[in-house]
């Protein structure tokens, strides 16, 4: 016998032996009961050891926003009006709001540390709310959006220089 | 003349003395009333010296200047030389003692004279834990005070305030001098704008802890809290009124930041501004009738004034462009605010009835003004040597003190009410 053949041989003898099966047939005894069940159906439990699966997974979103879009807007000072360089970026937050109306995004207003502590809550909060007004009018709905403010409570940048200040006047979308 | 350079010769010896608090003194020809406090017998074997507690307080007010009484060896029963205090140029003279009792707690007796009348001016006695050793200083630093200026005294009320150390934030309870600070609340969160209820037993304050900002009331000696705004949006700038009842709030869940009215308890607010402008920071006037606020309806921040029932509101500053932060005297008759003035925020005081403005300080990163109850003073926060520090002034502005306190930047300070 040549060593192809003798390979070749083996090979059979091999599969063959994988085929036969240990694997018994009468695993799980099949009940049979009244309104007949389908041959192949699960097998059927004691109602008293019943556990009903919630899956929550397939409804609840990873709270993340439009993937390589920046999540933040920046304003110049004492102005809540939203530049027109960031137009895109709220474009591309509204189509991802709009895509999945379960998602939902705080909107949240920065000032730079400038200035009286409440009086600046209420600047900031003038700056989410420019950014909720621009993505409504973008279709996006209410309901998926609150707008809140931070005020000069939580820099990104410290520091008393303009640099650090322009970082701080912002408008950050947190998606929840 | 004489009496105007010892007047700083001896603030200037007061700040080499009292490493604990730095009083300065500016402008001259103050009317104070000079008074020794001689050092107490056994104050300086005990926890807390009671003389250098009664003479720094005193000191604070600005009322009293501080004749120097070291060595003096008296206490409370010893008659004094009239004389040589007079030649001192004392009017009044203080002296007592501490000691230890058997069972642990501290005897602390002190008596007060006139020196010009020769005349005894009463004392008190009292028997206390090692823990009351400050309150009872406070206490006889306000005997004194009421008995020689006739006011009522602010020694011994509390003050509330705000520290940030890394990224921890605390909200304090102090004694007036900001020393004996327990941490009412911690929080990795941001805590701003402290209120004292008018009784001095609860504090609202808004919180950053649920990742938006909403109001809290906090009763003090239990902890226990209670959630009373988190409306959609933020919620902020909270004010009692003078019957504890209710809180006047900044809520933006119509869109911009308003002023409402809500129960202490929590419940359905009522709108009190009108405007579709900022409408922030309210504050009660002590006899019921209006809120003061800030509103940038006029194009820029400037205080104003309405009814409380809301409704149409009256603008109360008119110098400068950026006025915010109002505060109150007791008797309605100083409103103080800080101004922006060239990019420098700067502490005013202004005579409501006269309209005139002072400005009285020479800081300008100044925060956040609250009067003492009894109208005399302020406390406010400001910006000293890069680092935050609060701050007690005269209305005047003539007599300032840094208050020691927490380590960290310390911000958002709220003088408490006259303990009930």
């Amino acid at each position: 016998m040549s060593f192809k053949k003798f390979l070749l041989a083996l090979g059979v003898v091999m599969v063959v032996a994988g085929c036969g099966s240990s694997v018994k047939l009468e695993d799980v005894p099949v009940e049979d009961r009244k309104g007949a069940m389908p041959v192949a159906s699960a097998p059927v439990m004691e109602a008293r050891s019943a556990v009903a699966p919630v899956d929550l997974t397939a409804n609840q979103l990873p709270a993340a926003g439009p993937a390589g879009v920046a999540k933040v807007v920046y304003f110049d000072y004492d102005s809540y009006v939203i530049k027109p360089e960031f137009q895109s970026v709220l474009d591309a937050h509204s189509k991802h709001l709009k895509a999945d109306t379960r998602r939902r995004v705080n909107l949240e207003g920065h000032t730079d540390e400038r200035g009286g502590r409440e009086y600046n809550l209420a600047l900031g909060q003038k700056r989410a709310e420019a950014v909720r007004k621009a993505l409504t009018l973008l279709g996006v709905a209410d309901s998926q959006l609150e707008a809140v403010s931070f005020g000069k409570e939580k820099p990104a940048a410290m520091g008393t220089d303009e640099a650090a200040f322009a970082k701080n006047r912002r408008t950050e979308l947190t998606y929840r | 003349m004489l009496k105007q350079f010892l007047c700083l010769w001896i603030a200037l010896n007061s700040l080499v003395a009292n490493a604990q608090f730095r009083v300065e003194v500016s402008g001259v020809g103050l009317t104070q009333l000079p008074i020794a406090v001689a050092p107490f017998k056994g104050d300086d074997v005990s926890p807390q010296h009671i003389g250098a507690i009664v003479q720094a307080d005193l000191e604070r007010s600005g009322q009293f200047r501080l004749i120097d009484a070291s060595g003096s060896g008296l206490d409370e029963n010893s008659r004094p030389d009239f004389s040589v205090w007079r030649q001192k140029g004392s009017d009044s003279l203080a002296s007592g003692s501490i000691s230890r009792l058997a069972d642990g707690r501290y005897d602390v007796r002190f008596r007060l004279w006139d020196v010009v009348r020769g005349q005894d001016l009463g004392g008190q006695s009292f028997a206390i834990p090692a823990g009351d050793l400050r309150l009872v200083a406070h206490r006889i630093a306000d005997y004194i005070y009421e008995k020689l200026s006739g006011d009522k005294s602010v020694f011994s009320t509390r003050i509330a305030y705000v520290t940030k150390s890394g990224s921890k934030f605390n909200l304090w309870v102090a004694d007036s001098d900001g020393e004996n600070a327990q941490s009412a609340l911690s929080s990795a969160e941001p805590i701003i704008s402290p209120a004292w209820s008018p009784s001095g037993g609860q504090l609202a304050y808004v919180s950053f802890e649920s990742r938006k900002p909403v109001i809290y009331v906090h009763e003090i000696s239990t902890g226990k809290r209670r959630l009373v705004a988190n409306f959609k949006g933020s919620n902020s700038a909270p004010a009692w009124s003078s019957d504890g009842k209710s809180l006047a709030v900044t809520l933006t869940r119509d869109g911009t930041s308003q002023i409402y009215l809500i129960d202490a308890q929590g419940g359905e607010p009522k709108r009190l501004s009108q405007s579709s402008s900022i409408d922030t920071e309210p504050v009660f006037s002590s006899d019921g009738r209006f809120i003061y606020f800030v509103s940038d309806r006029g194009g820029s921040p400037q205080i104003y004034r309405m009814s409380t029932s809301g409704g149409s509101a009256d603008r109360v500053t008119f110098s400068g462009t950026y006025n915010i932060s109002p505060t109150l005297s007791p008797d309605g008759r100083w409103l103080a605010y800080v101004s922006r003035i060239g990019g420098a925020f700067k502490l005013h005081t202004m005579d409501i009835s006269a309209g005139t403005v002072t400005a009285i300080t020479d800081t300008s990163a100044d925060e956040r003004p609250s009067f003492a109850p009894n109208g005399r003073m302020l406390v406010y926060a400001t910006r000293q040597q890069n680092a935050e520090a609060l701050m007690t002034s005269t209305v005047d502005g003539r007599i300032k003190a840094r208050l020691s306190g927490q380590s960290g930047d310390i911000r958002e300070p709220a003088w408490g009410p006259f303990q009930r």
